[in-house]
């Protein structure tokens, strides 16, 4: 289970609780689980990390996300046991790993860290080996591994497997730093702020790339990140974490944004969340408007002007003898004696196909100047009209079943 | 930078050989009397001197990498590190005893020869060999070794695979300081009875002839340049690529 059976005013972890009924199956598959993990670091009082249960979906990327300091670094190096828990257990895969070799734990576990970490003095392709080698595969095969994770991450071998680390760019080293967590194929990686330190262009293609690899790869990966944005791009499912690694918000990317749970959430996402909550919607989802004017080219002045005097709105759409979109016409247009409907009008714009987001038509529709979007199929031919009230009712709804799955899980949790 | 060394290293063997034949044309060609002779036979003198001058140099410098380098490794660990402080002070104190004090007290203690020199230039030594070894493994990137740990190298393979063979340049560095410090202290090993090229030298000053004095000196200096110029050989050598 993966939501948090909890009321928005009392927002605890809690995975004792009941699953609510809408929680997806694949979803209750757990790779990682933390029960009652605290960390408190010798030398001070206030633990790092406090009473901490997460459990982490097989297959999914699970962004950490929170305020510096908050011990998201920490709930990390606690899952891979570069730090040991001072209290509570680490299920991993079934299996209860408090206890076990910390080093051949970690084999089986990438780890990628924010400054990359590549080993200077190997080159890149020994740097990829580091835990092939560990683990005594042969040669030939760890050589084939290596060409191969490199073309994966969009290095060519041939240019870069004997390369030395400062050799590279620092984009370039990232990819060699995920690469090289890659290596001995582990069904799990741990990423902190892997593209943290890096420009926001290059950063974005990393993330893409990333993205595309995940979904071949369906790795269960934990991404520790600052970065709202970020963890809203990455993320399958986000932690919001408080001091003390609390859990704020547990929850998908699309919930989180149309229903911060509390003060705490809301300021951590911002104010752009309701925009942001749009890039979660496809524009073939949702209900097109209806109350438009269109006619074909081949229509007369008073046939388009009946069209037009039957709808409320202030455009009416003409259509091209191919059915695309061609152009919008208003009263003054059609006020002129000489209306002439294949020349008057105003140019559509604003065309976006059926898979574009709803940020993205957003952005078409307030770029256009009749202030709406034409929805067009593959070939470009008319299929409906995108407004802005057709876009606040996808917001109202989002919220509203985001809510009602909230209001749902209290009262689940009340009748516990 | 790298240009800059590898001339340095081609260009000194250069000046190496031009020194010493400079100190030849001179004997050849100065006014000699018997003594000079006598002092600066080659087979008699010279010979066994430089000899001596050079085992007093290996063997001291072989010892203090011995003891140094391990010790320097052991203290960086996390258990041990606290009394890497200690240590350093320790050391720190006892290159701060003059050279021939150290000696002399080496001398009282052990007695007359060429032993009690490699044993007392050891211990002289000891502290840039391991406040190196303590620094190079100290600079090395910490996220590097985090990276390490983090995919399930051990502290052993850690230190063996990515700390020591980091660390290696800088280590290096603080051997072939000890190594330039012995070569030139080795000159004082005559006075407790452990031969070198300082016996020549002091035998110049004691007969105040300036030839046998300058060639005394003179060949001094030429060991000391041989040997920085093989340490700076092996230090490249060693160091590991992509640094
Ligand atoms: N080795 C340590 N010893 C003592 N305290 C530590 C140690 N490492 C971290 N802390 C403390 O634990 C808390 C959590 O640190 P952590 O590095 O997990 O934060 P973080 O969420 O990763 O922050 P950031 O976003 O800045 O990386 C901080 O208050 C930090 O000061
Ligand atoms: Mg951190």
């Amino acid at each position: 289970m993966t939501s948090f059976a909890t009321s928005p005013a009392s927002v605890t972890a809690a995975p004792s609780a009941a699953t609510p009924a809408e929680t997806d199956d694949a979803s209750r598959d757990v790779m990682i689980r933390l029960e009652h993990v605290s960390k408190v670091y010798p030398g001070t009082e206030v633990p790092a990390v406090a009473e901490l249960d997460l459990e982490i979906p097989r297959g999914e990327i699970l962004v950490l996300v929170g305020p510096s300091g908050c011990g998201k670094s920490t709930t990390l190096r606690l899952i891979n046991r570069m730090i040991e828990p001072s209290s509570g257990r680490i299920i991993f895969d079934g299996e209860d790993v408090t206890e076990v070799n910390p080093d051949l734990l970690r084999r089986r576990i990438g780890y990628v860290i924010q400054q990359v970490g590549l080993f200077p003095h190997h080159t890149i392709a020994q740097n990829i080996a580091t835990v092939p080698q560990l683990l005594g595969w042969d040669k030939n095969t760890i050589r084939a591994r290596v060409d191969e994770l490199l073309e994966l991450t969009g290095l060519d071998p041939s240019i870069y497997r004997d390369r030395y680390p400062k050799e590279l760019s620092g984009g370039q080293a990232q990819r060699v730093g995920v690469a090289r967590a890659l290596g001995a194929d582990p069904d799990v990686l741990l990423m902190d702020e892997p593209f943290g330190a890096i420009d926001p262009i290059t950063r974005d293609r990393l993330q893409n790339e990333f993205l595309r690899l995940q979904s071949e790869l369906k790795k269960t990966i934990v991404f520790v990140t600052h970065d709202i944005d970020e963890a809203i791009k990455m993320g399958d499912r986000i932690a919001i974490l408080g001091d003390q690694s609390r859990i704020a918000q547990f929850d998908t990317p699309e919930r989180i944004l149309a229903y911060p749970v509390d003060d705490f959430v809301s300021d951590f996402i911002g104010s752009g969340s309701t925009l942001k909550g749009l890039n979660f919607e496809r524009v073939r989802d949702i209900q097109l408007a209806d109350s438009f004017a269109v006619v074909e080219v081949s229509a007369t002045a008073q046939e388009t002007r009946a069209a037009f005097d039957a709808s409320e709105e202030k455009w009416m759409l003409v259509l091209d003898a191919e059915r695309r979109p061609a152009r919008w016409v208003g009263s003054e247009h059609l006020a002129r004696a000489d209306f002439d409907i294949t020349r008057h009008g105003v140019t559509v714009r604003a065309k976006v196909p059926t898979n574009a987001t709803l940020h993205d038509a957003l952005e078409e529709m307030l770029l256009s100047n009749a202030g709406q979007a034409c929805v067009v199929d593959n070939q470009g031919r008319f299929l409906g009209i995108l407004d802005v009230e057709r876009l606040a009712d996808v917001l109202k709804r989002m919220r509203a079943e985001a809510k009602k799955h909230y209001d749902l899980l209290a009262v689940e949790n009340r009748s516990q | 930078m790298r240009l800059r060394s590898n001339l340095a290293l081609l260009v000194t063997p250069l000046l190496i050989s031009l020194g010493a034949l400079a100190l030849w044309v001179n004997y050849q060609r100065a006014d000699k009397i018997f003594q000079d002779r006598r002092a600066l036979d080659w087979s008699r003198n010279l010979r066994p001197q430089l000899e001596q001058h050079l085992s007093i140099t290996f063997w001291a410098t072989a010892f203090t990498v011995l003891i140094a380098v391990p010790l320097g490794i052991v203290l960086t660990r996390p258990r041990y590190r606290r009394f890497g402080g200690p240590v350093l002070a320790v050391a720190t104190s006892g290159q701060a005893i003059p050279a021939f004090g150290l000696l002399v007290l080496a001398f009282a203690w052990l007695g007359r020869g060429q032993w009690t020199t490699i044993w007392a230039l050891t211990l002289f030594t000891l502290l840039p060999v391991i406040r190196n070894t303590m620094v190079g493994l100290d600079q090395v990137d910490s996220a590097v070794i985090e990276a390490g740990r983090g995919m399930g190298l051990t502290r052993r393979h850690v230190l063996r695979q990515i700390e020591i063979p980091l660390a290696v340049p800088v280590i290096l560095a603080g051997i072939r300081t000890a190594l330039v410090i012995t070569v030139g202290m080795a000159t004082l090993a005559f006075l407790i009875g452990g031969g070198g090229l300082g016996a020549t030298i002091n035998a110049g000053i004691g007969l105040s002839r300036d030839l046998v004095l300058v060639t005394g000196a003179g060949l001094t200096a030429l060991v000391a340049l041989s040997v920085d110029w093989l340490a700076a050989l092996i230090e490249k050598a060693l160091r590991p690529r992509g640094l």
